[in-house]
Order: C-alpha cells, then structure tokens, then sequence
C-alpha cells in the first residue's frame, strides 16, 4: 500500500458511519464496531429510527409490534422482572419454603457481615475474577497477536482454540481436570519430573485457586476470537507509520495495538468478568457441591446455591444475590464511568 | 476478498526478488519459529482433551500406576460397564433427556428469539427503544436474583421435576444474547425486500415467515448450535429443577458418577465424560465456521 492511499483512508475514516447513517437501508452497518457490543447496539437502534425519516410517512406497527414481542414481553415481565422484585422482597426477609416470608428488615445482610463463610466465598471469588480474568484476557490478545502474524493457515488453530471455551463449563471438564490434578495425575507426574513434589492440587486449599484459574484461562478461546476480529480491523498503515517513526515491536504494540484494541477489552473484560463471578459447575463438581477442602471451592454462587436450596435459607439466600447484583452493578458503573479515559472508539469503524 | 488476496501475493512475490538471500531465509527462519511455537500451544491446548480420551480405555489397574498418556492394554471395559447405567437408570435414558431438553431448548429460541428480534429490529411502536435498552440489560444480569422466586414459581405451579421450567423460559426469549443476534442479523438485511413485499399486500406475519425467517438462517443455525451446547452442558437447572433420577440429563448423572464412584472407578467416570462430550465436539467440528464466526462478526461470546 502507498501512504497516498494511507492518507486518504485515515482522512475519511471517522467521517464514514455518518455516511453509511444518511444512506439509511443499511444504518445499522455503520455502527463503531461489531464488538463494542451492548451499549454501542443501542445507540445503533436509535441512530436506525432517527435516520429513517425519508419521504414516506411515519408507520407504526403497533399491534404488529406487541404480537411478535409478546413472547418477550411475557418472559421479560414473568420470568425476569417479576422475580427480581420478589427476590428483593425476600431479601429483607427470613424464610424457608414451608413457612411464609416473615420481615426482618436488614437482619440478612447484618447476619452476612459476620458470616465467615461469607466472607471466605466471597475473598475467593474475587480473586478468581480479579487475577483470573486478566490473566486470560492477556492470553487470548497474546494468541490473537500469534494468529494475526500470518495470513494464511490459522483456520484449524483459531477453531481448536476456541473448542475449550464451549465446554470448559461442563461437568465433563470438572470432572478431567480434577483427575488431572490430583495425586500422580499428569500435572503431578509433570511436575515430578522436575523434581517438584507437591502431590494432587486438588486436596491443598491454597492450590484450588490456582488449579481454578488455569481452568478458566484455558477456555481463552472466546474472547481470543473476538480480539482476533479487533486485530483485522486495526489499519496496516498504522503499524507502517509507525516504523516509519522508529517504533519497536513494543512501542507499537503499546502506541497502536492497544488503544486501538481498547473498545474490544473492555467489553471482553465487562463480560469476562460478569462471566467469572457466575461460575458454578466446575467449582461444585470439583469439591462434590462442598466447597471443600476449606472452603476452597465455595464460590459464591456455590455458597448462595447451598444456602438456598441446602438449608433452605431463601431470604438469606436472595439478599447475598441481591449483593452480587449490587456488586456487579458498581463494577459494571465504574468501568463505563472511566472507559472514556481509556477507550477509544474513534479509529476502529470498519 | 479474493482480489486482495491475489494483489498481496504478487506483492510479496515482487518483495521477495528484490530481497537479498538472508532476509528471505531470516524469514522462513521466523516462519518456522512461528508454527513451531504454534504447534506447541495447540498440543497444551488440546492436552486435556486427548489425556480424557486415552484414559476412557486404560483399564482400572492402570490409574495410578501407569503414569504415561497412553494405556499399556487398552480396554472398552470402562465403556461396557458404563453403559449399564447408574442409579437405577439405564445410561441411554439420561442421553434421551438430555436430547429432548437441548431440541426443545434450540425450538424455544429460534421461535421466540426471531420474533422478538423482527420486532425490534423492523417493527415501529411506542416503548420499542425502552424495550431494546432493558433487553440488552438482561445481557448483564447475574442469574442469581431469578432463580429463588422462580423456583417458588415453578413449586407452587407443582413443575418441580417436570422439564417445562428448563423449557418455558427458552419459548419466552429470555435469553436475550440470541435476540440481540438476531437483531443484529436483521438490521444488516435490505429493508427493500420487506417493502415489496409491503406493497404486494403481504402482512407483517407472512413477511416475517417468507422472507425474514429465510434470510437469517445463518444466524438461525449460530443460535441454534449454541442454544443447543448450552442446554446440554447445563448443569445448574437440572439439579435444581429435576430430582427423579429418570427424569435427568447427561451432566446429573455425571455428578452421580462423580460422586458414588470416582475414587473406586474413574475410568468409568472418564468414559461418561467422553460420551458427554461426545455430541458437542461432533456439533463443533461440522459447524465450527459458523460458531466461531458467529462469534467474531457479533463480537458477543460462547
């Protein structure tokens, strides 16, 4: 490519979605980027409806409308609203299924203040998510940088990467990788061989985590997939200036592969993460729906299964969701609150 | 794509001639570094994958003593002694549920899921953004905060131990990542097409099943895949909605085989996990295209 050519794509760049938006049939293409998911889809809706005012008249659909949205509408309002509300409620109650709901006010979530299984299952799972996640979004840009290396022949590489982020969940999967880590288990008798001797991971507390997170980070496929998407639509004239100008593998990596890649990590990071504070089946199989050894294994959701459908502590049970949601709420906040100090959106329209 | 590809090759062809000779073998130096490198991740990659499978056939003496991947005297017996089933329950039997739940799940969304999207997408009534904002919402929330009061629901409906509470959801769109898909899919259709078939007299219905429908069967099938893996692999329903034995899938009694006889006969357990898997790799190696493009164009994850 010549820099003429290079100019003039960087010049009518970020004038393009508007031109796509005015030639309205296809407004919904000139969205920032396929992976700047879901907030960035609902600006798309609006910017779709705003651009339609053509000369034909305003139609509504408004019987249409509901009846091919009712399905949606009545799951939306009994399945997903409505309980959340009667969870609320039974959140500031004390209740288990054979007697009725009896109002406690606050007495849940003081009694979870000094619970200390609470707090255990709740200082595991933060770790998970906090030193988890990271570490497998740093994989997965990693192998999507090796992939995007080469033109050619990354099909079957990109495909058999992927195939753990779809059953890495299962039970299945639980069920191998606590075989594996257990005492003269393949990782064991790796490790024997260079003279580490530690035994299975499985039965020592402080090895669960790291045994969990491994587990989570081989399931990089997914959010690999999507940087890899990201990474094609990075312009090659950038990287070409940027040798230009003396740039090192690392100084283009972090001057042009990141900001340009930012929108996509932090939406792979928002659900990444979101993703990470639900796991259940992998931490319920691998300590046999304990939590053990220690507590090792009591994520919170395993916990908040165990005091709901266990001992049959509903109302406890709906105000430790009831904090999840709170906490996810106030992660998902600040994370869009100072996303605009480090996420770009303007360059990656494609 | 292909004109691209072809005016990059002659440029490299051109790249290399005028290339001196320790470039050009610095370069296949690299190429090589980079396929040795790659070749080693997919072996770390698919490690778990190929120790489970050559474990089903090591024979019980075996694990513990044999430390090497492959089995000394490989043996189907893990896989005869599985089939007897568990807990009373021949082993087809938690296959069958498992088969019902994920069709009945992948029937559910496709229906709901595209109709709700052709509403969001084509369709102009009052409250449809407020409608589109709280759908993509649902996207985010942790399922925790439904699964009590809907467990109340389904008790006092007396559906505890039937499939419909792992089925009504699935006719009701709740999952809004394939409606967000579809809609997706729709948006970047040609609105042309509705229109003349506006103007011939046809109604939203028959628009809707004539052309919509035909034109996302791409999305169609992404979500059908997916809608499919994921109701097989569930394992948090079932084991809040489902207690008969008889009555569960493949990852119940999985836990049960985990749970009754993993430290006396993991081969056996190995071997349910193989045929667990089993449905999901051969869905993925025939439709891996469309999974994985699937999940690169939309920028949403398995």
């Amino acid at each position: 490519m010549s820099t003429e050519s290079a100019a003039v794509s960087t010049a009518t760049a970020p004038t393009a979605p508007r031109v796509a938006d005015s030639g309205a049939p296809r407004a919904a293409s000139g969205r920032p980027a396929g992976a700047s998911g879901g907030t960035g889809s609902g600006t798309a809706g609006t910017d779709a409806k705003a651009g339609t005012p053509r000369p034909r008249k305003p139609r509504r659909d408004t019987l249409a409308g509901y009846v091919f949205l009712s399905p949606w509408l009545i799951g939306f309002i009994g399945l997903t609203a409505g309980p959340m509300l009667f969870s609320l409620y039974l959140s500031f109650t004390s209740y288990n299924i054979f007697s009725s709901p009896e109002w406690i006010g606050l007495g849940n979530f003081e009694r979870m203040m000094n619970d200390q299984k609470f707090w255990g299952s709740v200082q595991i799972t933060l770790l998970y998510v906090l030193v988890g996640t990271p570490i497998k979004l740093a994989a997965a840009l990693g192998v999507a940088m090796l992939l995007n290396a080469r033109n050619r022949g990354t099909g079957f590489f990109r495909s058999a990467f992927y195939a753990p982020s779809l059953i890495g969940a299962s039970v299945s999967i639980a069920i191998v990788w606590r075989a594996m880590f257990s005492t003269d288990g393949p990782v064991d008798n790796t490790l024997n061989i260079f003279g580490i001797d530690i035994g299975g991971w499985v039965g020592i507390p402080a090895l669960v985590l790291p045994m969990m997170i491994l587990l989570a980070v081989w399931q990089f496929g997914a959010p690999m997939v999507i940087f890899l998407a990201g990474l094609k639509g990075v312009p090659n004239e950038l990287y070409e200036a940027a040798s230009v100008d003396g740039a090192g593998p690392w100084r283009k990596f972090r001057s042009v592969t990141l900001p340009m890649l930012s929108s996509v990590i932090f939406f792979n990071l928002l659900l990444e993460m979101i993703h990470a504070f639900q796991i259940f089946a992998s931490a319920y199989i691998i300590g046999s729906g304990t939590g053990g050894p220690a507590g090792a294994t009591n994520y919170y959701t395993v916990y908040l299964y165990t005091r709901a459908f266990r001992d049959g502590q509903l109302g406890y049970a709906s105000a430790m969701a009831w904090v999840l949601l709170l906490a996810v709420g106030v992660i998902a906040f600040i994370m869009f609150r100072t996303s605009n100090r480090w996420v770009h959106y303007g360059g990656d329209s494609r | 794509m292909t004109a691209t590809r072809a005016m990059l090759a002659v440029d490299e062809r051109e790249l290399r001639q005028a290339r001196p000779k320790s470039a050009r073998t610095r370069r296949r130096v690299g190429k090589i570094a980079w396929l040795v490198g790659i070749l080693a991740l997919t072996a770390v990659v698919l490690y778990p994958l190929i120790w489970m499978f050559a474990a089903s056939f090591k024979p019980h003496s075996e694990f513990g003593s044999n430390m090497g991947l492959l089995p000394e005297n490989p043996t189907i017996d893990n896989y005869i002694t599985v089939l007897g089933g568990v807990a009373g329950v021949p082993l087809w039997q938690f296959f069958a549920n498992s088969l019902i739940l994920a069709v009945g799940s992948v029937i559910g969304i496709v229906l709901s899921s595209s109709m709700a999207a052709y509403a969001f997408a084509r369709l102009d009534f009052r409250g449809r953004p407020v409608f589109f904002t709280i759908m993509i919402g649902t996207l985010l929330l942790p399922f925790h905060v439904l699964i009590i009061p809907q467990y109340m629901l389904f008790r006092n409906l007396g559906l505890v131990d039937t499939f419909v509470p792992l089925l009504l959801g699935k006719f009701l769109a709740t999952e809004a990542f394939f409606v967000f898909l579809m809609v997706q899919f729709i948006r970047n259709l040609p609105r042309e097409l509705d229109e003349a078939a506006r103007i011939d007299g046809a109604g939203h219905p028959r628009i809707f099943f004539s052309i919509t429908l035909p034109l996302i069967k791409p999305a169609l099938i992404t979500s059908s895949i997916f809608a499919f893996i994921w109701s097989w692999n569930d394992f948090l329903g079932p084991l809040l909605y489902l207690n008969s034995p008889d009555k569960q899938p493949v990852p119940l009694a999985l836990r049960i085989f985990n749970d009754q006889t993993s430290t006396s006969d993991l081969g056996a357990t190995i071997a349910v996990s193989v045929l667990a898997l089993l449905p999901v790799l051969a869905f993925f190696i025939i439709f891996q295209r469309f999974l994985v493009e699937g999940v690169a164009t939309q920028g949403l994850k398995g």
